[in-house]
């Protein structure tokens, strides 16, 4: 027996994060994913609503106080529309990555009981926030012509910039998803860095704001953050050309290659330790 | 032409856990102490674990609790990664550790079997069209709609086995989910299992139920430590699983408690018990129905006349089930000092499976009881019988149903 042939078979290796069948993980992943959405929908009276909902109530505290009382938003062009797409975004990254962080553990049953691709878990938590992210853009659309916008041919860069913010989100839901099943604080710690996310990103207030009241450097700074840039480049695409772009904010074409290279170190961080502990998930659960 | 490969092949499979002394969940921990080594226990699962299962084959993997029979599941289904060794399989396999893996409750019937069917290995468009077929076996086509926090479990649990049952694996690895919903659900379930042997299809099935290893598998294995210790004719595993069962305390122990629980005045002294079969070889373990016998050799120490020779076979909850003695017989005569004596009792084995004591005795004939050497539980006997039943007793007998017409 202990010469054993090639020819014996199938070699059965364990577990790992992709599996050998594309298709089949593709197949689960969808499957993950478009069950979490479903149950959304079944567990509530309001359903769906309620997916579109949360940014909206969050937008409606906002916009109320940073147009009534704090003012920010008085001379940013259609201010309204610039925070709903900021808040909508940031709620894609938000619950991606929040809900990736806990996702292997939150399916123990799956991961102990069954073979399949490990990765599939924490990119259908990707794909559902997709989803959700697709509804709420339809709001932010429907908004943004109700204040006097334009379809225009730009809001197809739309297309990319969530292809790259999906791809920053995956990133991190890999990274995140791996680590906590050795480490459960990272769970509130995580939440801390989502908050200073959402204070550190021009949400809220504008990047034009931020120009004109801080050193210089400050606002290229800021662009450095990946989910700053994209939410920049998106505003000026979809809300008013009157928004600078990324480049313009950022202060040049080739300095986009920093956000850039903190998505693709992610990414690829993110890939390599899930890879390297998806082996061993379910025996460390 | 080569042979054809076996459909699983396991070569030298070893997988051993690490067990942290205290296990550190969080950052907060590591960081407060970073110089703390993290103490590891090995824990070794299987050791050099090898075994191959033809094409059609129903196998059956059978050990005690920590043997390491799911760990070597888990290992062929791809959960856990082997440490050492190789695991080969030909043709599509599918794993049944649960049923109804990733069933959700607020959702209805047909959504949860999409779900389960893809995650057992079919494509979405292979599982809408067994759908049909799924529902069908499972007898549930008025409750398709229904959530399935309102199904019964036995519902749940007929649902789960009939996605299972479709999703047309060669190499099936199922672990002890036949003993699950009610008799006739469970008998068209051994149906089932009887049709995919027929189909040729593979089986390796992890139980606890030697009844099941009997009437389904062509061979079984016993793994005990991690390791194999008995390979092939099932009754022989199902024997040798009983007599480790029921032997849980070594030898050594028993004999010491035999000590504690002798009395009588030694005048004879019990210095051998044990069982034997019909052709007179010492057995641990009897197959149920055989003709079994119980001895034991007496040493006399001073003469006695006549005395009575009995024993008392007790269960394991301590129960008398069986009485034998010579006290309405013949008498047995005179024995000198320096005299030995055999006593020999036959008996048809009618004893449910389980672990039998035997407590052998010699008193002083007359009135009273004179113990001259008891010793209780000094030999013990496994009884391996095909049928699992909760009495003490399984006795052969005929059952017929007559019906009457009514006029």
């Amino acid at each position: 027996m202990s010469a054993v042939e090639p020819s014996l078979g199938r070699q059965i290796k364990g577990p790992s994060a992709v599996g050998t069948d594309p298709r089949r993980f593709w197949h689960l992943t969808r499957a993950l994913a478009v069950t979490e959405f479903k149950l959304r929908f079944f567990g509530s009276v309001l359903g769906y609503a309620w997916q579109v909902m949360r940014p909206l109530l969050l937008f409606g505290v906002l916009y109320v106080l940073f147009t009534q009382i704090v003012k920010i938003g008085g001379d940013v062009p259609m201010y309204g529309v610039a925070l709903l797409l900021g808040l909508v975004l940031y709620t894609f990254l938000s619950e991606a990555s929040g809900s990736a962080v806990t996702s292997i553990v939150d399916r123990e049953n799956l991961v102990r009981k069954i073979e399949f691709p490990r990765l599939a878990v924490p990119l259908s938590v990707v794909l559902t926030a997709l989803f959700n992210l697709g509804l709420n853009l339809c709001v932010v659309a429907i908004f943004l012509l109700a204040s006097g916008g334009s379809v225009r041919w730009s809001w197809l860069e739309l297309i990319p910039l969530v292809a790259l913010l999906a791809v920053l989100a995956s990133g991190l839901a890999m990274l995140l998803s791996a680590l906590y099943v050795r480490a459960r604080d990272l769970k509130p710690i995580w939440d801390v860095v989502l908050q200073i996310l959402f204070y550190g990103s021009p949400i809220f207030y504008a990047v034009e704001t931020v120009q004109e009241s801080a050193p210089d450097w400050v606002a290229k700074a800021l662009m450095l953050n990946p989910f700053a840039a994209i939410l920049q480049q998106a505003r000026h695409a979809v809300v008013s050309p009157e928004y600078d772009t990324a480049a313009a904010a950022i202060g040049g074409t080739w300095r986009l290659l920093a956000p850039l290279a903190v998505i693709a170190v992610v990414f690829v961080a993110g890939y390599l330790v899930f890879r390297r502990a998806a082996p061993r998930l379910a025996e460390d659960l | 032409m080569p042979p054809a490969p076996p459909a699983v092949a396991v070569d030298g499979v070893s997988k051993t856990f690490r067990l942290p002394h205290e296990r550190v969940h969080t950052l907060k921990e590591r960081a407060l102490h970073p110089l703390r080594r993290m103490g590891h226990e090995a824990f070794p699962a299987l050791r050099d674990v090898s075994f191959a299962v033809d094409h059609g084959e129903f196998f059956g993997i059978v050990g005690r609790n920590g043997s390491g029979k799911s760990t070597l599941l888990k290992l062929l289904a791809g959960i856990y990664a082997a440490d050492r060794g190789r695991i080969y399989v030909n043709g599509r396999m599918s794993t049944f550790i649960e049923l109804g893996v990733g069933f959700n409750n607020d959702l209805p019937a047909r959504d949860n079997v999409m779900i389960n069917a893809t995650m057992l290995g079919l494509s979405p468009r292979e599982a809408r069209r067994r759908y049909d077929a799924v529902i069908d076996f499972a007898e549930l086509r008025e409750f398709e709609d229904l959530k399935l926090k309102n199904y019964s479990s036995g519902m749940e649990v007929r649902l789960a086995f009939s996605v299972m049952m479709q999703v047309d694996a060669d190499v099936l690895l199922i672990d002890e989910v036949l003993a699950v919903g009610d008799a006739s659900f469970q008998q068209k379930c051994f149906d089932e299992f009887a049709r995919i042997r027929r189909a040729g299809k593979t089986v390796l099935l992890v139980t606890h139920d030697m009844g099941n290893v009997q009437r389904f598998c062509d061979r079984a294995m016993l793994l005990e430590r991690g390791q194999v210790v008995e390979l092939g004719d099932p009754d022989r595993v199902a024997a040798r699983y009983l007599e480790l069962n029921f032997n849980q305390g070594d030898v050594e122990a028993t004999r010491e408690e035999a000590d504690a629980g002798r009395y009588g005045d030694r005048r004879a002294e019990i210095v051998e018990a044990w069982f034997e079969d019909e052709s007179g070889e010492r057995v641990q373990t009897i197959p149920g129905g055989a003709r079994l016998a119980f001895c034991f050799r007496a040493r006399f120490r001073e003469a006695v006349a006549d005395p009575l020779f009995g024993v008392v076979l007790a269960d394991d909850r301590g129960t008398p089930v069986f009485e034998a003695s010579n006290v309405l017989l013949e008498p047995a005569g005179t024995f000198a000092a320096g005299d030995e004596a055999t006593v020999r009792i036959a008996f048809d084995c009618v004893l449910s499976s389980g672990r039998y004591e035997a407590t052998p005795a010699i008193a002083r004939g007359g009135s009273g009881v004179a113990w001259i050497d008891r010793r209780e539980r000094f030999a013990s006997i496994v009884v391996a019988s095909a049928r699992s039943t909760d009495a003490v007793l399984d006795v052969p007998f005929a059952l017929e149903v007559r019906s009457r017409e009514r006029r």
